[in-house]
């Protein structure tokens, strides 16, 4: 702009920074400086009792002979078996409900109930239902398939299958909103097409309506895996102190007990650091893949 | 058409079908909390709880100050969304209809924050919130929360950008209306649906928040509805007593429900608004 800022203009630009101002400065408050601290905080051993001293690249080394570190960086991982099995359903619930029956709208409220669900109150009731003596999965189990069913959180080897179930359940019909709207997106001409062609319904799913609902397949996995590696609440409540053998632990569980079990905030704030670059690294990758195999119009 | 019949009828026999394994862990919560500790461990298990009994409501309401949590809960709830909303919508609106010097790389700045997870930031702000003797009050988990939250801009940015008319604006301009005026009594109205859709979700994500009510609130006057509800299985689990536990559960969802089946459609716009689509 060469000319001359009018009055009204610079009396408009003065609002625009102050109305832009607030997210900004919390950005810096919240976000940024506790970022730099934290980079500052991991390189010291710090119990906020005594005063911090610098360990240099200590907390990292000893994050990596952890054994703890790397179960539950593997459960974690293990955890997001769940997205593609979740996708597959919510997709197949959205499919099966994008038509016109009556009564739709109230699946579709009912299915979305879990959803928004307090996680706490889900992640209590699940441990009810996942009682191995008492809970009503095994107790179905036995009576319809004479199955015995297992300890369910109680077993190592049966955590994480809980955990995915109980995410399945609680998951679902979010994402089947998404698809929902995807699909009511799609032009209708692109079927009558093939139709022409002689194209099944089969082919008509695969040809057309999984790549064009691409764009949602992408943002459900990414947030799918972002979410997956801060999942906490679950764990917190459904595998006390991070389940039988560690079985059930995530990192950010791993983070808080280091954090604020343990007040070891230098460690903690390393591995938190590691995560953080995890995710980063993980959510880079699949943007650098995105053209690949995402649909843009 | 006969055949599209067909499909529907089968469509809604499978919706029906896992609509079943959707609702039992509700009913059979509801059930639980119905019974008494004698009862429970009855095989086979009943879904009709005989006698009905609503005493461990009674019991968990007074084992634990559930009133406080709920008002707690609430403080945070409401202080958070009016303020936060509000600074949100303001810095949408000028993100989203004007042109000013930095405004690319100040929006692109906070769009990186979206990355940054909260675990990285949760120990440098409790040690800051520590020193500034925040821990065990609500103003750690406000606070934060009213210089508005980046999705929310975006989300409301992407909205405005295209319902409100810049020629709208302009006239206005022209009629002498002044900047915050123009905001408000033009933006902020035309803004209405997206900042209900954005109250509507941004309710169940505060209510439903566990990790930072977690760090912060120890005394149990303080605590959320959802870290009380939490504690409740760690005094209860050892005796087993799910009614009890169950009880608590139904307590924390119900309030959730509530709001969710009278602002459920704003949920379904929110999605319409925020542009995903195949």
């Amino acid at each position: 702009m060469n000319m001359k800022l009018t009055g009204y203009r610079k009396k408009e630009l003065a609002w625009l920074y102050l109305f832009v101002a607030p997210p900004v400065l919390g950005f810096l408050i919240f976000g940024l400086t506790p970022m730099l601290f934290s980079i500052f905080i991991s390189f010291q051993k710090w119990d906020m009792i005594s005063s911090p001293t610098w360990v240099g690249f200590d907390n990292y080394t000893e994050l990596f002979k952890d054994e703890k570190v790397f179960q539950s960086l593997f459960n974690t991982v293990y955890l997001m078996i769940g997205i593609p099995i979740g996708m597959a359903i919510s997709l197949l619930l959205a499919i099966l409900m994008n038509r016109s029956i009556k009564g739709i709208a109230f699946l579709r409220t009912m299915y979305y109930l879990p959803v928004i669900s307090p996680i706490i109150a889900v992640s209590l009731l699940w441990q009810w239902i996942l009682n191995q003596d008492y809970g009503l999965l095994n107790h179905l189990l036995w009576n319809w398939f004479g199955i015995k069913g297992p300890n369910w959180l109680g077993d190592a080897d049966w955590v994480k299958p809980s955990l995915i179930l109980i995410g399945l359940w609680g998951g679902v019909g979010g994402n089947m909103v998404l698809y929902l709207a995807g699909l009511q997106s799609v032009s209708s001409t692109y079927y009558e097409a093939a139709e022409i062609d002689g194209a099944n319904g089969w082919q008509k799913f695969i040809r057309i309506t999984l790549p064009l609902l691409s764009p949602i397949h992408f943002f459900v996995v990414v947030m799918g895996i972002i979410g997956a590696f801060q999942s906490f609440s679950q764990i917190y409540v459904l595998a006390v102190d991070g389940g039988p053998e560690y079985s059930g632990a995530t990192i950010v569980y791993y983070i808080f007990q280091h954090a604020f079990k343990y007040f070891n905030m230098g460690f903690a704030s390393a591995a938190a650091w590691l995560l953080g670059i995890l995710i980063f690294i993980v959510t880079l990758i699949q943007f650098k893949f995105a053209d690949r195999w995402v649909y843009q119009d | 058409m006969k055949y599209k019949k067909i499909t529907n009828y089968w469509a809604l026999l499978l919706l029906l079908a896992g609509l079943i394994f959707m609702i039992a862990p509700f009913i059979w919560t509801v059930s639980t909390s119905l019974k008494s500790q004698r009862n429970v461990f009855e095989i086979p298990p009943k879904w009709i709880p005989d006698p009905v009994s609503f005493s461990n409501y009674v019991e968990v309401w007074g084992q634990a100050p559930l009133l406080k949590g709920f008002m707690n809960s609430l403080i945070i709830v409401v202080v958070v969304l009016t303020i936060g909303l509000f600074v949100a919508a303001m810095s949408a609106y000028a993100f989203g209809k004007f042109d000013f010097p930095f405004k690319g790389a100040l929006f692109l700045g906070l769009l990186g924050t979206m990355m940054i997870p909260y675990s990285v930031v949760m120990i440098p702000q409790f040690i800051g919130f520590s020193w500034l003797n925040w821990v065990d009050t609500l103003l750690p988990l406000i606070i934060p929360g009213l210089f508005g939250n980046i999705v929310v801009v975006f989300f409301i940015r992407q909205f405005i950008s295209g319902a409100l008319p810049n020629d709208l604006i302009e006239a206005a301009k022209i009629d002498g209306c002044s900047f915050p005026r123009i905001f408000w009594t033009i933006a902020l109205p035309i803004m209405k649906p997206a900042l209900a859709a954005q109250a509507a979700l941004g309710f169940m994500g505060i209510w439903n928040d566990f990790l930072g009510p977690l760090i912060y609130l120890h005394t149990p006057e303080k605590q959320t509805i959802q870290v009380l509800i939490a504690s409740m299985q760690a005094l209860y689990i050892g005796q087993s007593n799910y009614p009890i536990i169950m009880a608590a559960a139904v307590i924390a969802m119900i309030p959730v429900i509530i709001v969710f089946f009278f602002s459920q459609r704003y949920f379904i716009e929110s999605l319409a608004i925020s542009g995903i689509k195949g």
